[in-house]
């Protein structure tokens, strides 16, 4: 089995409303030196060992559900997990 | 005329899209349920607002995976008329029959309020009822209506003539050129964020969103029903 740890975070060109909010309310409460806020997706995901790469089938979850390329970016971490 | 009402776990315009088609136009439509097969005998296709799947994720990313989704692509290719509104824009959006993705309102604030429109395009199945560049009132209700696409996806839309609808004086949003509504290359499929089936009855509060189904159902007759 495997332990899948996927990060999806908004593309540089996009902004982002609620990290700005969470920036704002930063400044605030005197916290001035922090430039900026981006907010993302963090996601743990258990897959079986299946007739495809592990690798493949998360590129595929990851572009076809967990992220939206339009406005999205994502990158994963995969660690096998030796069984009990 | 008959029209088919798509009802997602968490829809909640529905009843609103019903009436209108059924009480204020007085043509057919039905409910159809997401895990439906099949969309065979329906002329048009409504996507109604509300929450599908409670936006977990992203917007109208697990409503798009649904069974009758497929059946929606069939028919957009078929070039039957397709309206996403609200939710129902996002659920479009993420299936790729429209350009672009939904970011959240750039105040952080859900909006529900009268916003005025500006009719960009008054040749497309949805607007022919209008006037070009009229403008018209309708509500929006909406947390995540901040439309954006990149440069090249803009130019295109500008040159297609696909923005229909913009927000006129206030962008409520901070969606990119104030794009309110759009729609596909061919025309056929429109998704917008402001609700036109709560504006047709001027008891409560406005009928501007009449004409828009008013002529789906015009520009529907003209093309299907032989004139005797």
């Amino acid at each position: 089995m495997y332990k899948v740890k996927v990060y999806v975070t908004l593309r540089e060109s996009v902004l982002d409303p609620q990290g700005e909010a969470v920036k704002n309310a930063l400044h605030s409460m005197n916290y001035g030196e922090v430039g900026s806020v981006r907010i993302g997706k963090y996601m743990e995901l258990e897959i079986e060992k299946g007739s495809k790469e592990v690798e493949e089938t998360v590129n595929e979850i990851c572009s076809r559900l967990l992220s939206n390329p339009v406005i999205e970016n994502y990158r994963y971490e995969i660690e096998e997990c030796v069984a009990l | 005329m008959k029209f088919a009402v798509i009802v997602f776990p968490g829809s909640n315009c529905d009843l609103d899209m019903f009436h209108a088609i059924k009480d204020e136009l007085g043509e057919e439509a039905d409910y159809i349920f997401h895990d439906s097969e099949s969309l065979d005998g329906y002329d048009a296709i409504l996507l109604p607002g509300g929450f599908s799947y409670g936006d977990y994720l992203r917007t109208g990313s697990i409503a798009r995976f649904s069974n009758v989704m497929k059946e929606i692509i069939k028919a957009a290719d078929a070039g039957k008329p397709i309206l996403g509104v609200c939710n129902g824009f996002q659920i479009l959006l993420e299936t790729g029959l429209l350009p672009g993705a939904m970011l959240r309102n750039e105040n952080m604030k859900f909006i529900c309020q009268d916003v005025q429109l500006k009719v960009q395009n008054n040749e497309t199945l949805f607007t022919t009822g209008y006037e070009n560049g009229e403008i018209i009132t309708i509500p929006i209700a909406h947390g995540e209506g901040n439309y954006f696409c990149d440069t090249d996806t803009l130019k295109e839309l500008k040159n297609n003539k696909q923005i229909v609808f913009s927000y006129e004086g206030v962008n409520p949003n901070g969606s990119i050129e104030n794009i309110a509504g759009i729609t596909n290359r061919k025309g056929n499929v429109l998704g917008m964020m402001p609700h036109p089936e709560r504006a047709v009855d001027s008891l409560l509060g406005g009928a501007d969103g009449l004409k828009l189904f008013k002529s789906i159902v015009k520009n529907w007759r003209e093309a299907n029903v032989i004139k005797a």
